[in-house]
């Protein structure tokens, strides 16, 4: 099944290639676990700029989609594409390029503990893209600018809110200047009181970028803000997709409606 | 029998040569150990067989037997292969060595403690491995393995008096030679023994205030 949302009538230019081309391809993709099949033969694709959500039932392989694209596990069979440039199967050095593309944030913000919040944002703008210190500090304010927490540049994780870390989490990520964000319920593990400031600045940055989301999210005051395609999984298949406006106020599935009412 | 303050402030001249010897015995053999320690635990993480057999063969075998053989094997045997260091110098590696299979199983538990989330955000970052061992995972593991650390230079600081038998003069090395030539036997054990129980207290108060320093 394709989900391809439309294609741009310019998609072929090379040059437009990433603001209007398909930017993530995954075909015929399947994962197991033991011998639990989570994806079966998928065939799964996001446009460059868009912003996608997935939704579904728990164990529907949601997150077994982003951990695939984010290289953290391997998939059994099938091809991952990104950007043209094939992530799976590919040698390491490959894996290695494509992967600068893509970032993620976790549900559990995993920021390094030993580190600052500034070294957390500019080791690895340091180590893999080779940018000077200073160069990389002066990214990492940007950004903290951007999920305001500049005052907080000098502490480590374990004295910051857990609001406050997913927020540098978020600016950790996005320090690699990658095509694709990655998001997997990051709101989830937070206070009720801190959702709202990590989810304001994903609605910023969705806003003010041209970055490429794909996000997993039980917000769905969120994912009807941001999203221009919305994709309802079950069991490994995307069942139905579309707009924001169409799956959640006209879903043709009996499944998301069912999903749609269990959650709402 | 009475205690007798001249053969104590007799015995200190070689008490002081002994305690140096027992003290480069403790802070060597811990720097071995710790170094040792830290690769063997490496290695066991090496994807391969020919790796991680042979070092978990040796490493199981140097735990499993006693100190006092691997120092007497260590000091005569070596020898016979063209290898000669001092006494000392023996002794220091055996003891390193020894607790180097100790050390090793510190680190393992350290680094399998460090959360599977680390290691997804070095690979999400596209940090290379060495860098995520040295920059993440390392800092970590050794940061929650201080005091277990510590505890095995409690231990070695005991067994740093089995260096006697490969005539390594420590503290008790003296203390024997001393009682032998003046037949005083109570006054430098008790002075080595008061000086042992100094140490470890020392050593401890030592690796409590490196943990507080860890533990930001
Ligand atoms: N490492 C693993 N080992 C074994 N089974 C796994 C593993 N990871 C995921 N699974 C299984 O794969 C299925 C899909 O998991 P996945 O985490 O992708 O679901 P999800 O849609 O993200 O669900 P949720 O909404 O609960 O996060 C589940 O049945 C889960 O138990
Ligand atoms: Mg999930």
């Amino acid at each position: 099944m394709s989900t391809d949302v439309q294609h741009s009538p310019d998609m072929n230019d090379p040059a437009r290639k990433s603001a209007n081309g398909e930017l993530i391809r995954l075909e015929r993709v399947t994962k197991r676990f033991g011998d639990h099949t989570v994806l079966d033969h998928l065939d799964f694709s996001v446009e460059a700029g868009k912003h996608v959500t997935l939704i579904g039932p728990s164990g529907s392989g949601k997150t077994t989609i982003l951990r695939l694209l984010m290289t953290l596990i391997k998939p059994d069979e099938g091809t991952i594409t990104v950007d043209g440039d094939q992530l799976f199967p590919a040698p390491e050095k490959q894996v290695r390029e494509v992967r600068k593309k893509i970032g993620m944030v976790f549900q559990q913000f995993n920021l390094f503990p030993n580190m600052t919040v500034l070294r957390n944002i500019t080791e690895a703008p340091v180590t893999v893209l080779g940018l000077s210190k200073d160069e990389a500090e002066e990214r990492a304010r940007d950004l903290l600018e951007l999920v305001g927490l500049t005052d907080h540049v000098d502490k480590h994780p374990a004295q910051l809110s857990g609001g406050q870390q997913q927020r540098v989490a978020i600016a950790r990520a996005l320090a690699m200047r990658p095509q694709v964000l990655l998001l997997d319920e990051v709101t989830s593990a937070l206070d009720p009181e801190l959702v709202a400031g990590v989810l304001d600045v994903l609605r910023d940055i969705a806003r003010s970028t041209d970055i490429t989301m794909l996000c997993v999210t039980h917000e769905m005051n969120f994912a009807r803000d941001i999203s221009d395609q919305v994709l309802m999984f079950d069991s490994g298949r995307v069942i139905e997709a579309g707009t924001p406006e169409k799956i959640f106020s006209e879903p043709e599935h009996d499944r998301t409606r069912e999903f749609l009412s269990a959650v709402l | 029998m009475n205690w007798d303050w001249q053969a104590v402030s007799d015995f200190m001249p070689q008490f002081w040569d002994g305690l140096l010897v027992t003290l480069q015995a403790l802070v060597l053999g811990s720097l071995i150990s710790f170094t040792l320690g830290l690769v063997w635990a490496l290695l066991m993480r090496v994807p391969s067989r020919w790796v991680t057999w042979p070092v978990g063969v040796l490493t199981e075998f140097v735990r499993n037997t006693p100190l006092l053989v691997q120092l007497v094997f260590l000091f005569y045997v070596l020898p016979e292969w063209g290898v000669t260091f001092s006494a000392l110098t023996t002794g220091v590696v055996g003891i390193g060595l020894h607790y180097s299979t100790y050390t090793m199983q510190v680190y393992r538990a350290g680094i399998e403690a460090v959360p599977v989330g680390q290691w997804e955000a070095a690979t999400a970052l596209n940090l290379p491995l060495r860098r995520t061992w040295t920059a993440v995972i390392l800092p970590q593991a050794i940061r929650r393995v201080v005091p277990a650390l510590g505890n095995y230079v409690i231990a070695m600081l005991k067994d740093t008096p089995m260096l006697m038998v490969i005539t390594v003069l420590d503290m008790l090395g003296q203390a024997r030679l001393f009682s032998q030539e003046h037949f005083q036997f109570t006054e430098p054990l008790t002075v080595i023994g008061v000086a042992f129980i100094v140490i470890s207290y020392l050593a401890s108060l030592l690796l409590r205030a490196l943990e507080r320093r860890l533990v930001h």
